[in-house]
């Protein structure tokens, strides 16, 4: 049996520009999130402890400083563009995990698409508003229940593997709505409770109450 | 002072400067951050400020870099969306346009006409980022 533990998520937000990279911080703030703010990707693979090595094919990866539980990340950017940033993140045995958002102020579908098939979970067209930051959540809450996932546990026998799909066992407080992108369970489904499946669309969706920890 | 408040944030959205983004912003402030709204504007009018700058500088030039020009708007276009400066986002879609039509434009004569519609918008633009800010500056004022 596991409880989500209520610790905020971290998330790296890049944009070269310093009013949306203000915008964004906000956004998240106010919906209980860490934020930490770059205005490059370099800085923001830096900032993950990707080092360039003297082969610039080849990023070393040094001991990871923080926990990041989410980048998200503009497109257009001078030098490392959001896409390249992806690319690099995805790359890395190290950090894949990690999910990746893209923003943009243009509405180019072939973007988007080549965004998407590169591993971004989400791409927001700018401006980004609070009602697209709380869709953030659940890609945020798979990779922490992952590692606890990966801690051993006397319940579960059977080793996860980042392919295979979770079961996710949680028990929610009642007051709290937790929406869950739901894959294809491969264990059995017998643990199973409360468990809500999304199916992303525009809609709206009421005002999410934000879990906080206790200061 | 309340009432006065109200009024200047009404007709600014009843004449168009500013969209519901605006709305979405005030809704980001909070007892916690109680000016973000405020300091949002101040960073909006110290970025449009510069870019303004760089493109007159750009077109005293004499030579249109249509590229060169599109980037700074694209920039300009993006902060304003962001804030929910309505007038002056579409003033920067029409600029962008016009030099999307000027950079494709092979006849010389034709071209020139783009250049003179950029001109004629830029000089809109200006107007309408001027009243924008002459307005907030007194909402902002009459908010305290």
């Amino acid at each position: 049996m596991g409880m989500v533990r209520e610790s905020q998520f971290h998330v790296l937000a890049v944009d070269d520009s310093h009013l949306d990279r203000k915008m964004i911080e906000r956004l998240l703030q106010k919906s209980s999130c860490q934020v930490t703010t770059v205005d490059t990707g370099s800085k923001a693979l830096e900032f993950l402890g990707l080092r360039e090595s003297n082969d610039p094919n080849a990023l070393e990866t040094h001991q990871q400083e923080v926990e990041i539980n989410l980048i998200i990340t503009d497109y257009c950017m001078p030098g490392m563009t959001g896409y390249d940033l992806l690319k690099k993140v995805k790359e890395s045995a190290a950090f894949r995990s990690i999910p990746v958002v893209i923003m943009s102020s243009e509405n180019v579908p072939a973007r988007i698409s080549r965004c998407l098939e590169e591993g971004a979970e989400e791409f927001f067209l700018k401006p980004v508003k609070l009602a697209d930051v709380t869709k953030l959540k659940p890609h945020m809450m798979k990779t922490k229940l992952k590692k606890e996932g990966e801690k051993p546990s006397e319940e579960e026998n059977a080793t996860l593997k980042p392919e295979e799909s979770l079961v996710v066992e949680m028990i929610l407080p009642l007051n709290q709505e937790l929406e869950l992108e739901q894959k294809e369970p491969m264990l059995s489904s017998n643990k199973r409770k409360a468990m809500e499946e999304v199916i992303s669309a525009d809609r709206s969706r009421p005002k999410y109450n934000d879990i906080t920890t206790s200061a | 002072m309340q009432r006065q408040v109200a009024l200047i944030k009404q007709s600014l959205f009843d004449q168009g400067y500013l969209d519901e983004q605006f709305v979405e912003l005030e809704e980001l402030q909070d007892d916690a951050n109680p000016n973000f709204v405020e300091e949002v504007a101040t960073l909006y009018f110290k970025d449009s400020a510069r870019l303004i700058s760089n493109i007159e500088q750009a077109l005293e030039r004499g030579s249109f870099d249509f590229n060169r020009l599109d980037n700074y708007m694209h920039q300009f276009k993006g902060s304003s969306t962001s804030i929910g400066a309505s007038k002056v986002k579409t003033e920067c879609t029409m600029f962008r346009e016009y030099c999307r039509v000027g950079n494709a434009e092979v006849f010389s004569l034709f071209r020139t006409c783009d250049e003179c519609r950029c001109l004629r918008t830029f000089k809109q633009l200006k107007k309408e980022h001027a009243t924008l800010r002459k307005k907030l500056e007194q909402y902002f004022q009459a908010s305290k």
